[in-house]
């Protein structure tokens, strides 16, 4: 299986997204896997402020040089910070996918649903089951 | 993946790190690692593809070089041994049966470059179009083709070659030897920059691989796979068989005028092709630009005030321009440049406008007399 960078602190979901928890708000973003995939990232779509995301639904869009890439909501909540850097320099997301290359600030609407997503152990097993 | 075919350079491949995707029953590199640089590569130095899926269809004996004029939408008779012409091979209604280039080896005897997901049409198309005494054959399987793409290509050339290739003009090929191996090199290719595509026996192309890749690793060559080849040759506007062309389309329809021989030799959909036009075409193939973020994809609707009058062929951004770029099939009273559409993407109307193609002209050199297309 080839390197891919899954830090230990964060949650992750099946479709390849990533959550640091940071008090009573989450931060997400794709992890180091999806950018990987897709390669060349060009566009990037997001909801804006006020939004409401909903666990399990596409909420954006990732648009590389080839592919595209739903953004699925790893958790419900509102969205109160979108990183707006993203629309000039879409890049980050393969820089920096775990800093710069964020995506979205929610508000979760129930934080138990946090508890539903993966650590990062079966998160990295589940990146090794597609690879194989 | 076990029914894909694998090219002989399919362990060099995985040894790049390339990430191997299935391409017209091939399993073929898309990238090994950035689109964007193999692209940017090819166009201010070199890239290197493996293009061995494409086929290689030989018709040789008396007969041969009527039988080729007879199949082909441009004009051949007149080519010289050492010259290439593209064109089409269209079917009775005008439309595109492939669209190929055409190589004359010796009086009578010739070689079409067909795309690898018609080798097997091609083949049998061929065969039931020409007389008995030309013997037709399939030699796609033992040759391989690698594209040598960018502007340094003919320097890289000089550092591996016992003949001066950058004296090649566009549109000729002659044979030479690069390091050990044999190839027949022809000064073209499908990516809007200079560069030669090389063919070789299947079991040398590992060997002329990993020539190419020594000579040019002091110019700065990259390997590049299937991503990049896409986005260069939407950036020069060339068409890709089952986006811009398909056994339905005229090659007037697609823009292909340059090489439809109307008016000269008869040639097989020809008098369809003269009929459609002279009947009026509903659809022409324009070349658009995004004027707002986002990226058309193959597939999306093109609109105007809210109506659909037409689809997407080809879509991607542009690296060079740094731009969403596409190819698309509308009216012909709206591909004309200036002209404003609309790109529906995900249920969103993206403003787009009908440019001028190609939308990147590269450094080529200048055309010479003679040559068909710059």
């Amino acid at each position: 299986m080839a390197d891919y960078d899954i830090p230990q602190e964060l949650r992750y979901t099946r479709e390849d997204e990533w959550v640091r928890i940071e008090g009573e708000r989450v931060v997400l973003g794709v992890t180091d896997y999806a950018q990987q995939q897709l390669g060349d990232i060009v566009f990037v779509e997001l909801p804006a402020v006020g939004a409401t995301v909903e666990r399990g639904e596409p909420f954006g869009v990732v648009e590389s040089v080839k592919a595209v890439a739903d953004l699925f909501g790893p958790v419900s909540g509102r969205v109160v910070e979108v990183n707006a850097t993203l629309a000039e320099q879409p890049e980050l997301v393969n820089q920096d996918c775990y800093g710069d290359g964020w995506m979205l600030v929610l508000e979760p609407d129930d934080p138990a649903e946090i508890e539903d997503l993966l650590v990062a152990g079966d998160y990295r097993q589940h990146v090794k089951d597609r690879a194989d | 993946m076990s029914d894909l075919r694998r090219t002989p350079l399919f362990e060099a491949h995985q040894q790049l790190g390339g990430r191997l995707v299935p391409f017209a029953g091939f399993e073929l590199p898309v990238s090994y690692g950035s689109i964007l640089e193999e692209h940017a590569a090819v166009r201010e130095r070199a890239g290197l593809f493996d293009v061995s899926h494409m086929g290689q269809l030989h018709l040789d004996g008396p007969g041969a070089t009527a039988a080729v004029e007879w199949l082909m939408s441009c004009p051949v008779a007149t080519l010289r041994p050492g010259r290439v012409r593209y064109g089409c091979l269209c079917n009775e209604a005008g439309g595109v049966v492939d669209d190929v280039t055409v190589y004359r080896l010796a009086d009578e005897h010739w070689f079409l470059c067909v795309n690898a997901s018609n080798i097997e049409k091609d083949y049998r198309w061929i065969v039931r179009h020409t007389p008995a005494g030309v013997e037709v054959r399939d030699r796609s399987a033992e040759t391989a083709l690698l594209a040598l793409q960018g502007p340094a290509s003919a320097a890289v050339l000089a550092a591996c070659s016992n003949v001066d290739l950058g004296a090649l003009p566009r549109f000729a090929f002659t044979h030479a030897k690069l390091g050990a191996s044999e190839a027949l090199v022809s000064r073209t290719g499908y990516t809007g920059s200079d560069g030669f595509e090389l063919y070789c026996d299947a079991a040398d192309a590992l060997a002329l691989w990993q020539t190419l890749c020594l000579a040019g690793a002091a110019h700065g060559l990259a390997p590049a796979g299937l991503g990049a080849r896409d986005t260069l040759r939407l950036e020069a506007a060339l068409p890709l068989y089952g986006h811009e062309l398909d056994d339905e389309t005229s090659p007037l329809e697609a823009r292909l005028d340059r090489f439809v021989k109307l008016g000269g030799a008869p040639f097989l959909g020809g008098e369809a092709i003269a009929r459609r036009r002279q009947a009026g075409h509903r659809k022409l193939l324009a070349g658009f630009e995004l004027t707002e973020r986002g990226v058309a994809r193959a597939g999306c609707v093109l609109a105007q005030s809210g109506a659909e009058v037409g689809v997407v062929t080809s879509g991607a951004p542009s690296p060079t321009l740094q731009k969403s770029i596409g190819l698309g099939y509308v009216p012909p009273a709206l591909a004309e440049p200036g002209t404003r559409l609309d790109v529906m993407v995900r249920g969103r109307a993206l403003a787009a406008q009908v440019v001028r193609t190609p939308f990147v002209r590269g450094p080529v050199r200048v055309a010479r007399k003679g040559d068909t297309r710059g």
